[in-house]
């Protein structure tokens, strides 16, 4: 894991200059053409199943062809879905938005700290903290949420908020990912002549590191967020009040009563679909930003 | 790093002070309980318990009991099993993925990209649930189209169930690492591959002598994560468990754990379970951090 100096921006290189089989006959590009529509296919038709069966009633859910709509009815789906059980889902997706969006802002400024403290600071026992940082990221997650739900309930913390919280403001990932950017993008001499003109350290940090890492932050936050969102372990073993579950954790509970109750499994395929529609929008608009940060993490692993 | 100086000792600590408090909190001192729960076992005073509780030390005791019922190994091999199958599957369609597309003419990559990328959104939750109405018969399109073609597939089934959630994961994270392996080829630089245009050498010998070594740090990552990740199969096995019999209460090494310590209320052995879980994926990620550093040296 040493860390090269090099900078951070991926170099664009005009298209022109890239061969591409696409320079080649136009069979070769047809064939390639098709064999990435059939792989698209598999990628996309559970998604399309789901927005199909969401307009279905209970009875079409499970009595016609899942693939093709069937007495389309998705605006009646969706008031069922948000008024059931007292706008559980409302709620549901309210602490969804709460567990990912705080956890992930809090981790990125402990992870943007922590990154240009070990960059382009110098003390002892530096690299024994990067490294067992590293190990953390190697760390099953599963493996620390027992643990800390015992930790918690001794603390009469468990089935909180903070319970899913504060181990969400750690992404050791983050501080890896923020170390390597701040060591290729923040240059020593802009932070030396900050000094001299006098500015304090929080300052220097605040007004100038923290642009500069701008991009690496993004993708810290994208990751943090989406993995708090998409956690499972971490919120089953904490919460106990439905009052206070995530999106995921609600859904699987109404998984649970559906065999008694069929009305469930139609506002199962809705609630899942609605929950979706957000996070696919934010991971393919922000694409640019998965890849920027994500050659930094993988260049130097 | 000529300019980082000895007086600037203390900034850097305070700039890293939060994130270690919250790492020793959160990530250490969870470790260092679940070791010490291990080494303990709960006695119950009074006939049926009544009496109250009080911790017992048992040294390794728990583990001990871990490797003699042997559920909890079973479970180990199960996902070692599952491993072998699902990491090379994983690495290969993600790595084939990111060349094609490399390949790919530049209209319409951005839509494939996006495409295959798409389910890295969808918690492995609501893929669960989406994938198990996908796979249970009378709802699932597949198992009625498949009917028609006069086939019977059975996904749930006792052979199948594992490979049935080995396609949720692979639907889920295939997109994504593909996105780890094409930033790292767009950092291949452009003269390198008009370079070796000009020696005359086709596309596939560019991908074969010049993208795949280049892409090679992408890949070590991408399968260190998918190791790590099959070790730790919870929520697909667990989602799908109410529509099979098939999936056991022990069926992974973190369903046994979370079975243990919720169901059975022995959290000293679920805490023995789940450091032995970290031990193995430790041993596992740096074991082949170091069989291909090595290889790169030689």
């Amino acid at each position: 894991m040493t860390a090269t100096m090099e900078r951070p921006t991926t170099t664009v290189h005009p298209r022109a200059k890239r061969r591409r089989l696409s320079d080649g006959p136009l069979s070769t590009r047809i064939i390639l053409t098709a064999v990435l529509g059939l792989i698209a296919i598999y990628f996309l038709v559970p998604v399309y199943w789901l927005i199909v069966s969401a307009t279905k009633n209970s009875t079409d859910l499970f009595g016609s062809f899942g693939l093709w709509f069937a007495h389309p009815q998705l605006l009646t789906n969706l008031g069922d879905l948000f008024s059931f059980d007292s706008h559980i889902y409302l709620r549901w997706g309210l602490n969804s938005i709460i567990y990912a969006g705080g956890g992930a802002l809090v981790a990125t400024a402990l992870a943007a700290g922590a990154g240009y403290g070990l960059a382009r600071f110098s003390f002892r026992g530096r690299e024994a903290v990067f490294n067992t940082v590293l190990a953390g990221v190697m760390l099953p997650q599963t493996a620390l949420a027992l643990p800390l739900y015992l930790l918690f309930a001794q603390a009469h913390l468990a089935n909180s908020y903070w319970a899913v919280l504060l181990p969400s403001f750690v992404s050791p990932f983050g501080v890896y990912l923020c170390r390597i950017y701040a060591d290729a993008s923040v240059p020593p001499g802009l932070l030396e002549a900050a000094r001299i003109d006098g500015a304090s350290e929080f300052a220097i940090f605040r007004r100038i590191v923290l642009r500069i890492m701008s991009p690496a932050l993004v993708t810290v936050f994208l990751f943090q967020f989406v993995g708090i969102w998409n956690n499972y372990f971490l919120p089953l073993v904490m919460l106990s009040d439905t009052k206070l579950y995530p999106i995921t954790l609600g859904l699987t509970s109404w998984q649970g009563f559906a065999s008694r109750q069929p009305l469930l499994y139609q506002l199962e395929v809705g609630g899942a679909l609605v929950s979706v529609i957000p996070l696919m929008i934010l991971i393919v608009v922000l694409q640019r930003f998965w890849r920027s940060g994500l050659t930094e993490g993988s260049v130097k692993a | 790093m000529a300019t980082t100086k000895r007086r600037r000792l203390s900034p850097g600590i305070w700039f890293l002070a939060p994130f270690c408090l919250f790492f020793l909190l959160f990530f250490v001192l969870p470790i260092g309980y679940a070791l010490y729960q291990s080494l303990f076992r709960t006695e119950r005073t009074g006939l049926y318990g009544e009496l109250g509780t009080h911790q017992v030390f048992a040294g390794f005791g728990n583990y001990a009991k871990v490797f003699a019922e042997g559920a909890f190994v079973q479970s180990v091999l199960r996902v070692l099993g599952y491993a072998v199958v699902q990491v090379p599957v994983m690495i290969v369609l993600a790595t084939v993925l990111a060349l094609l597309l490399d390949a790919a003419s530049a209209r319409g990559v951005r839509f494939f990209r996006s495409a295959f990328f798409l389910p890295y959104g969808v918690p492995g939750v609501i893929a669960s649930i989406l994938w198990g109405f996908l796979y249970t018969p009378g709802i699932s399109p597949l198992v009625s189209i498949g009917g028609h073609l006069g086939l019977t597939p059975d996904f749930l089934g006792p052979n199948t169930v594992l490979w049935s959630i080995a396609n949720i994961v692979t639907w889920q994270f295939a997109g994504y690492n593909m996105l780890v392996i094409i930033a790292q080829l767009k950092a291949v630089p452009g003269d390198l591959m008009e370079a070796s245009r000009i020696d005359g050498a086709n596309a596939w010998q560019a991908i074969w002598h010049i993208k795949l070594p280049l892409i090679r740090p992408a890949i070590v990552l991408a399968t260190v994560f998918t190791i790590i990740g099959s070790l730790q199969l919870f929520t697909e096995p667990l989602v799908l468990q109410p529509l099979t019999a098939n999936v056991t209460s022990t069926y992974t090494p973190n369903i046994a754990a979370y079975a243990d310590a919720f169901s059975n209320n022995n959290y000293n052995y679920a805490a023995a379970e789940a450091v032995l879980l970290a031990l193995i994926a430790a041993i596992l990620s740096f074991g082949f951090l170091r069989l291909v550093g090595g290889r790169r040296r030689g």
